[in-house]
C-alpha cells in the first residue's frame, strides 16, 4: 500500500519517530503523481489528447526540488533528536493563488503567469514551518472565479478523478483532486463562496472553511476580502483538523486575523455526539435558480440521492446520540447568490485594479502609444473571461449611481443572512442548535463544458454553500455517500463562530459510525493508474 | 464696475512625522533616498499582502483633529478609493470617506485688523500617500517610497476671503502641526500641500459660484500669487461677459502662470467601498480622553493669553508664540525673572532671537537656559553689570555653559560705580584730550558721546553709564 494512502497523522506519526524517512514519503508522492496527474496546465497547452482526458491534472507548479530539500531538512531534524512540527513529511499541495517564495504564483491567470512572489504566505509558512512538505501549486479557476475548476489559463485544467469526464468542482479544484487522487495528503485552499467546500464534495473529500479571520490571508490573492478563508483540504476529518491546528491563529501582518487562541483540535475528535443539537433546515433541501429560458425564479427540490445523503447522516448521528432538529427555518439564505454576486465582485474588482502591467506580472506586447491603451491592452489580454465578467459587474454595482441600490442593500442582506444563523445557534432561542447538517451541493458533479460559460447558472453551484461566507461562520464539507454514477456525495455541517471544533468532532463522529458502509469502499477512477 | 468678493477653500495634505509608514513597517521619510529604495511588498501593491494600521499615524491625526476641534470618532472606517495611476500600485487608496476620523472642526484665524476669521473643517481623515511620477525624455518613471506615507487630508470650507486670508490660514496651520509636533510642515518637502478652489461673486451674493481648483501651490507665496492671479482672470471673464467654469489649473511657479490642466464637467467617481483588508477603527473613550488631555495650549490661545497675562503688545505675542519652545522659553524666564515681562521679551525678541538664527537651532536646544537669561536681565537691573556686558554675558554662556554670575565674577566684568574710581578715569581722559576738552567747552557739545566711548574704553565697558554721564557731565563744564 502506498504512502499515500495513509492518513497525514499517521505518516506524520511515523516520520517524527523516526520510524519512515520524509524523503520516502515524498518520493511515494511524486510516483502517485506521475502515476496520474498528466501533464502540469501551461499556456501554450497545444491539442488536449485522450491520454490527457484520463489524467487529473491537479497541478500548475511542481517545486520537486524544492520538496526534496525540505524533507532532508526533515529527516535531519529527526535524527539529531529536533521535534520536526506535528506534520513532519507530509506531503501537501497549495492552490496556486498563495504566494511562496521564490516559486511561481500564477492565479492561474495568463496576467500573473510570470510573477515570482518574494514572500511566503502566512498559513503556506505555518504549514512548512510544522514539517509540512510543499509538492507544488494546483490549478484553480483563473483567480478562483468559477466553481469548476475549467476557467483556469493554465490548461488542461483539472478533472475529477472520480471520472475524468467530470469536473472536480472550484474553485480549489486542484486541491481537491490531488486529495481525492493521493497525490499528496493534504492541501490549503480558500473558500470565498464556497470554494473549499464545493469542490471537496465533488471529489469526495473533507474541506472546511475556517471561521472568517480565523486563518490569515496574508499572501492569499484575494478575491472578495470579506469572505476570502484558506482553509484545509484532507482525506478525512481528524487530518484537516491537525491542519487548521498549524494554520490558524493571529497574525500581525493580517489585523483581520482573529486573536482568539487556537484551540486543540485534534481532542474535538475524542468526543461523542451524545446530546448535541443537528439542525436540518428545509430551506437547504430545495433552490430556488432562475430558468435559463424565462428567467423567473423557479424552486427546484434537490435530487433525492442528495437529500437521502442527508437523512441518512442524521440517522447515523441520531443513533449516536445527537438530537436531530428538523425544520430549521433559514429564510434568507436564498438571496445568498445574488447578495455574493455584488459583493463579491465590487471587491474583486478593486481587487484587480494592482494587475495593470505598470509592477510586475504581464504587460502586452503590442504597442501602445499611451497609457491608457497600455492599461487597456495588458488587462484585455492578461485576464481571462471570469475576471472581465466580474471586473465589469463590479465597477457597474459600486458606481456612485447605482452603490446605494446594489452593494449597500446587499450588504445590509448580508447581515440577514447573518441573523438566520444566529437565531438558530441562539444557545437561548428556539433551535439552540450545536450544527446545522445541509447538502454541501445542489448536484454531484457535472461534465466538463456542461455549465462553463453561463455564469450565473455555474453560481448556483455555491448556493448552499455561501451562506455561511456571508455569515463568516466555519462549515465542513465530508463525504457522505456515492451517488448513482458513482460520483461523491457532500454532506455539509455548519457552526457557529470559532466553533471548528464542534464541526471535527460531529463529521469524525459520522465517519466512524460510516466508516464500513459500502460507499466507503468505491475508489477514484483514477486509482485504475496505480497498481 | 460691480466689487467681487472672493471666496476660497483649501485642501490641505499634512504628512504625519511618524517613524513608519501608515501600512507597514518602511521608514515614513524618504527624503532624498534614491527611488523605488523605501518599499515593501505592502506598500509597493504586491498580490496577497495586507496592510496593517500604524497606531502612531492614528495617534497624530487625532491630536490634530483635537486642535481643530474636530470631534474624533470613537469608530471609524478607512475605505477604498479607486482609480488608475501607475504611482498608485494598488489601484486605490486607502482612505477614509463618509466616516472619517475627524468629524467637522474648526480654526478662528485673527485677522490683522483685530477681527476673527472662522474657518470651518469639512473634512479630516487619515490616508496613505501615492507615489511620485518623473517624466524624463518622454519616459514615465514612478518612484514608490512615497506610497503609504500618513497623511491627514484637511478640507476647509469656502471660509477664506483673500489670498492674504488663504496665506495666513497656512502660516497658522503650519505653525499648529509644528506645535502639535505632529508633522515637519515643510512645505518646501512636500509635508504640507496645498490645492486652492477659488471663485468670485458680486459682494452681497451669498451662493457660490463655479470654482477653479489650483494645484501645485508648494509654498505661502504660491499660494498668494497664484489665488490672486486666479481672482484677477476671473473678475476679467466675468466683467467681459464670459462665464467661469470648473477648471483644474496648474501653477508654474517659475513663470508665475496658471495653465489649464482639464475641465471638471464630469466628476470622478472613485467607487469608494469599505476596506475589507482593516478592521473598524475603534477607539476607546479613555484612548480620547488621553489625547485630549495630551493637547497642549494651542499658538493662538497662548498668543492671546501672553497679550492678555503679560500685557505685551499683540507684535511681541506673536513672535513670542511663533514656535512651541520659544514661547516656552520665555514662560520660564518670566518666571524665573519675576519682573516686568516686557523686559523679558525685550530681551528675546532681540539677544535670544538672534543667537536662535546664528545657530539655527530651537529654543529649547539651547544651553542658555531661560534661568541664565533672568539671572543676566537681574544683574543688569541691579546695575552689577552694564548693558553690553549683559548681551556680552549671554553669549559667554551660550558657549561655556557656565551660569552666568560665575562668568562676570572669573572675568571681573561687574560695572565700575564706584564714583571714585569713574573719576579717575574720567580725569585720565580729560588730561589726554586737551583739544577735544577746548572744542567741547568752545560750544562743541556733540563731543560728549566721544568722551562717554573714552571713559567706557578707559574702564573696558564696566562703567555704569548713568553715573558716568553725571561725572562726565560735570567735569566737562569743570564743576
Ligand atoms: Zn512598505
Amino acid at each position: 500500500m502506498s504512502l499515500m494512502d495513509k492518513t497525514a497523522r499517521n505518516v506524520a506519526e511515523k516520520v517524527r519517530r523516526g520510524e519512515l524517512s520524509a524523503v520516502t514519503v515524498l518520493e511515494d508522492a511524486f510516483e502517485r503523481i506521475s502515476a496520474v496527474d498528466g501533464r502540469p496546465g501551461a499556456l501554450d497547452y497545444g491539442e488536449i489528447s485522450d491520454e490527457d482526458k484520463s489524467k487529473v491534472h491537479a497541478f500548475i507548479t511542481l517545486t520537486k526540488d524544492r520538496a526534496y530539500q525540505q524533507a532532508q531538512d526533515v529527516d535531519r531534524s529527526v535524527s539529531e533528536g529536533e521535534d520536526p512540527g506535528p506534520l513532519a513529511g507530509v506531503p501537501i499541495t497549495v492552490k496556486d493563488i498563495f504566494c511562496i517564495k521564490g516559486t511561481p504564483s500564477t492565479a492561474a491567470s495568463r496576467i500573473l503567469a510570470n510573477f515570482v512572489a518574494p514572500y511566503t504566505a502566512t498559513p503556506v509558512e505555518r504549514l512548512e514551518a510544522a514539517g509540512a512538505i510543499t509538492l507544488g501549486k494546483v490549478n484553480l479557476d483563473e483567480f478562483t472565479y468559477g466553481s469548476s475548476s475549467e476557467s483556469s489559463a493554465f490548461q488542461p485544467a483539472t478533472r475529477n478523478p472520480w471520472h475524468t469526464d467530470y469536473v472536480p468542482g472550484g474553485s480549489s479544484g486542484g486541491s481537491a483532486a490531488a486529495v481525492a487522487a493521493g497525490e499528496g495528503l493534504l492541501s490549503i485552499g480558500t473558500d470565498t463562496g464556497g470554494s473549499i467546500r464545493q469542490p471537496a464534495a465533488f471529489c469526495g473529500v473533507v474541506g472546511l472553511k475556517p471561521t472568517y479571520g480565523r486563518v490569515s490571508r496574508y499572501g492569499l490573492i484575494a478575491f472578495g476580502s470579506s469572505l476570502d478563508c484558506p482553509g484545509p483540504v484532507a482525506r478525512n476529518v481528524g487530518d484537516a483538523a491537525l491542519m487548521l491546528s498549524v494554520m490558524a491563529g493571529e497574525d500581525r501582518r493580517d489585523s483581520t486575523a482573529a486573536t482568539l487562541p487556537v484551540p486543540d483540535y485534534l481532542s474535538s475528535l475524542d468526543k461523542d455526539v451524545r446530546g448535541l443539537r443537528i439542525g436540518i433546515s428545509p430551506d437547504y433541501m430545495r433552490i430556488p435558480y432562475p430558468d435559463l429560458q424565462t428567467g423567473e425564479v423557479v424552486v427546484a427540490d434537490l435530487p433525492k440521492e442528495i437529500r437521502d445523503a442527508i437523512l441518512n447522516a442524521a440517522q447515523a448521528l441520531a443513533d449516536q446520540g445527537a438530537e436531530i432538529v428538523e425544520n430549521v427555518p433559514m429564510p434568507n439564505m436564498s438571496y445568498g447568490i445574488p447578495t455574493y454576486f455584488v459583493i463579491s465582485r465590487v471587491e474583486a474588482a478593486s481587487n484587480l485594479h494592482r494587475f495593470d502591467g505598470v509592477k510586475y506580472g504581464y504587460r502586452t506586447q503590442s504597442e501602445f502609444s499611451d497609457l491608457r491603451e497600455m492599461y487597456r491592452k495588458t488587462r484585455a489580454e492578461g485576464f481571462g473571461l471570469q475576471p472581465k465578467l466580474r471586473i465589469l459587474m463590479g465597477m457597474y454595482v459600486s458606481a456612485a449611481q447605482y452603490s446605494e441600490q446594489y452593494y449597500q442593500r446587499a450588504l445590509k442582506v448580508r447581515s440577514k443572512i447573518r441573523s438566520d444563523f444566529e437565531a438558530a445557534f441562539d444557545p437561548q432561542g428556539a433551535y439552540r442548535l450545536d450544527a446545522l447538517l445541509t447538502p454541501t451541493t445542489p448536484t454531484t458533479a457535472f461534465k466538463l463544458g456542461d455549465v462553463y460559460g453561463d455564469t450565473v447558472l455555474m453560481q448556483y453551484a455555491d448556493q448552499l454553500t455561501v451562506p455561511a461566507n456571508h455569515a463568516g461562520i466555519p462549515a465542513i464539507s465530508i463525504p457522505g455517500g456515492i451517488s448513482s454514477e458513482g460520483l461523491p456525495i457532500g454532506i455539509q455541517f455548519q457552526a457557529p463562530d470559532y466553533r471548528e471544533d464542534t464541526l471535527f468532532q460531529v463529521g469524525n463522529a459520522f465517519e466512524q459510525a460510516t466508516d464500513d458502509a459500502d460507499w466507503r469502499k468505491i475508489k477514484p477512477q483514477v486509482m485504475k493508474f496505480v497498481e | 464696475m460691480t466689487d467681487y468678493e472672493t471666496v476660497i477653500g483649501l485642501e490641505t495634505h499634512i504628512q504625519l512625522n511618524t517613524t513608519t509608514k501608515i501600512f507597514c513597517s518602511c521608514k515614513a521619510d524618504s527624503w532624498e533616498q534614491p527611488p523605488n529604495t523605501n518599499i515593501c511588498p505592502v506598500c509597493s501593491g504586491l498580490p496577497g499582502v495586507l496592510p496593517v494600521l500604524n497606531e502612531a499615524a492614528v495617534h497624530k491625526g487625532a491630536l490634530l483633529a483635537a486642535a481643530m476641534h474636530s470631534e474624533i470618532r470613537l469608530t471609524s472606517h478607512f475605505d477604498r478609493k479607486n482609480y488608475f495611476y501607475p504611482d498608485l500600485p494598488k489601484g486605490y487608496q486607502i482612505s477614509q470617506y463618509d466616516m472619517a476620523l475627524g468629524n467637522g472642526g474648526y480654526m478662528d484665524l485673527p485677522m490683522p485688523d483685530g477681527s476673527v476669521r472662522r474657518v470651518h473643517i469639512e473634512k479630516l481623515h487619515l490616508e496613505e500617500d501615492a507615489g511620485k511620477t518623473k517624466y524624463e525624455d518622454g519616459r514615465r518613471f514612478v518612484d514608490f517610497n512615497r506610497c503609504g506615507v500618513p497623511l491627514v487630508e484637511m478640507v476647509t470650507g469656502p471660509d477664506l476671503r483673500s489670498a492674504d486670508e488663504a496665506a495666513q490660514y497656512l502660516i497658522r496651520l503650519r505653525q499648529l502641526l509644528r506645535w502639535l509636533g505632529v508633522s515637519e510642515a515643510d512645505m518646501e518637502k512636500g509635508h504640507l500641500r496645498c490645492d486652492a478652489n477659488v471663485s468670485i461673486r458680486p459682494v452681497g451674493y451669498t451662493g457660490l459660484n463655479p470654482k477653479s481648483e489650483i494645484k501645485n501651490v508648494n509654498s505661502i507665496e504660491a499660494v498668494r500669487a497664484a489665488i490672486n492671479k486666479e481672482v484677477e482672470r476671473q473678475i476679467e471673464l466675468v466683467e467681459s461677459g464670459g462665464s467661469v467654469e470648473s477648471w483644474t489649473l496648474d501653477w508654474d511657479d517659475a513663470q508665475q502662470r496658471l495653465t489649464k490642466m482639464r475641465s471638471k464637467e464630469t466628476i470622478a467617481d472613485y467607487r469608494y467601498f469599505r476596506e475589507p483588508d482593516l478592521l473598524p477603527l475603534e477607539l476607546s473613550e479613555d484612548w480620547r480622553d488621553g489625547v485630549l488631555a495630551e493637547l497642549p495650549e494651542l499658538p493662538l490661545e497662548r498668543r492671546a493669553r501672553f497679550k492678555r497675562d503679560y500685557e505685551l503688545p499683540e507684535y511681541d505675542a506673536d513672535i513670542l508664540t511663533g514656535d512651541r519652545p520659544l514661547s516656552d522659553y520665555y514662560e520660564s524666564a518670566v518666571e524665573a525673572y519675576g519682573g516686568d515681562p516686557k523686559i523679558v521679551s525685550n530681551w528675546i525678541m532681540n539677544e535670544i532671537l538672534r543667537m536662535l538664527n546664528e545657530l539655527g537651532v530651537s529654543a529649547d536646544k539651547l544651553v542658555l537656559l531661560p534661568e541664565h537669561l533672568a539671572e543676566v536681565i537681574k544683574m543688569v537691573d541691579k546695575g552689577t553689570i552694564n548693558n553690553a556686558t549683559g548681551k556680552s554675558v549671554l553669549a559667554k554662556v551660550q558657549e561655556s555653559g557656565k551660569a552666568p554670575g560665575d562668568i562676570v565674577a572669573e572675568e571681573g566684568l561687574a560695572q565700575v560705580s564706584d564714583d571714585s574710581a569713574l573719576q579717575a578715569a574720567i580725569d585720565k581722559v580729560l588730561a589726554a584730550s586737551p583739544e577735544e576738552l577746548a572744542s567741547y567747552r568752545g560750544g562743541k557739545e556733540g563731543l560728549f558721546g566721544w568722551f562717554m566711548g573714552q571713559v567706557m574704553r578707559e574702564t573696558k565697558g564696566k562703567a555704569d553709564p548713568g553715573v558716568t554721564r553725571e561725572l562726565l557731565g560735570k567735569a566737562l563744564k569743570g564743576e
